[in-house]
């Protein structure tokens, strides 16, 4: 399966990984939820310690769309609430 | 009802901060990023009516974008350079000074040296945060020129992709592939989309920072804290420089007097000229003590 994060690139995951990786995604979700910064930088930390430590690069010229996106490392809570609307995106 | 509320929109629960209660099962920050992300190449896809022109027109697209990616990268470095620029000036001012620091401690001007280093560590300041800015945008140039680089890769493949596809399929047939090369492809546009309106924002910041700096430079309002033409320090031990040359020209000219004039007046009497060559010495050292105003 194909996870990309923002900002650096697609990577490849086993299948086997994706329980865990949800895991780590239900807790930033939860922190993203109730507006907890204290919890939010080490949940999107934690999430891409994970995803960077299972994934391996996945070549550049494929073109193959991504079944998981996750934020950037630096992303702040606001950017990552516009991330889950439209409104986070360019327009075009 | 708020938790019925955010089951039916929980997208807008969340970016309100709400909690999606009663929801099934969970998304998670991933799948709706990712289904954003979609959404986005699907309503692209769905403007076109022939989906071979899909093709040609986002490869256009996707064109636009890396000659917009490229002209981003050169935006911060020109930032950068431009901090890198300022950096060299505020240190050069902090060396100076450093200089006159000693300068004046080796005149014994304790109270002038300590002026220099307290101004000198106002700058240091100012450096701190230059040196901040400019890691900062060294990385951010760095990231969008990798990004700026995996596009060029996609979109590389895209055009040879989209050849194949027109060549190969019919209309009807090639939607399928189309579908697929197009949703890789908006979604690696709409990442570097982003990353390129980041770096905006963070240069923009900068530049309105550098700004200031610059303008604080060109008004003089730095040039006379740390010495710039009305540098005070500088003019202390210039006029202390100046005091000494002086003595030195006053001693040296009593010197070929003392020489000279018992010649002119009495005839040749060296003990006399000796004499003279003492008492300038002496004299030398009031005007030194008189260079300082205080």
């Amino acid at each position: 399966m194909i996870v990309r994060i923002l900002g650096e690139g697609q990577l490849e995951v086993p299948d086997s990984t994706v329980e865990r990786l949800n895991e780590l995604d239900r807790a930033l979700e939860t922190a993203v939820e109730r507006g907890d910064e204290a919890a939010f930088e080490p949940a999107l930390a934690a999430l891409l310690a994970t995803v960077r430590q299972v994934g391996s690069p996945v070549q550049a010229d494929d073109l193959r769309p991504s079944e998981l996106i996750v934020p950037q490392s630096d992303a702040t809570m606001t950017e990552v609430r516009r991330l889950l609307t439209d409104e986070g995106l360019i327009p075009g | 009802m708020r938790g019925a509320a955010a089951v039916r929109d929980p997208g807008r629960a969340a970016a309100a901060g709400l909690p999606i209660e009663g929801m099934v099962a969970p998304m998670g920050v991933m799948k709706r990023v990712t289904m954003v992300f979609r959404a986005k190449a699907n309503k692209a896809l769905d403007r076109m009516e022939d989906p071979r022109e899909t093709l040609d027109y986002s490869y256009q697209t996707q064109l636009e974008l890396l000659q917009k990616v490229r002209r981003g990268v050169a935006d911060v470095a020109t930032s950068r350079k431009r901090v890198e620029l300022q950096i060299n000036q505020l240190q050069g001012q902090a060396d100076k000074l450093d200089r006159q620091a000693r300068d004046a401690l080796g005149a014994g001007r304790e109270d002038l040296a300590r002026e220099a280093l307290t101004r000198k560590a106002g700058l240091q300041g100012q450096l701190v945060d230059l040196q901040g800015n400019y890691e900062q945008l060294q990385k951010e140039e760095e990231q969008l020129g990798q990004a700026a680089q995996r596009l060029q890769t996609k979109v590389d493949a895209f055009r040879t992709r989209k050849e194949t596809i027109k060549a190969t399929y019919t209309a009807a047939e090639a939607q399928t592939r189309i579908n697929e090369a197009f949703a890789g492809i908006s979604e690696e546009m709409g990442d570097v989309g982003l990353a390129i309106q980041r770096a905006e924002d963070k240069t923009a910041q900068m530049r309105a920072r550098a700004g200031a700096l610059d303008e604080l430079m060109a008004s003089g309002a730095l040039e006379d804290m740390v010495g710039g033409p009305h540098d005070d320090i500088q003019a202390e031990l210039d006029r202390m420089g100046a005091g000494q040359g002086v003595d030195h020209e006053l001693e040296r000219m009593k010197a070929e007097i003392a020489q000279s004039a018992p010649r002119q007046l009495e005839g040749a009497q060296p003990g006399s000229a000796d004499g003279a060559s003492a008492d300038a010495t002496a004299t030398a050292a009031d005007p030194a003590e008189a260079g300082e105003p205080e």
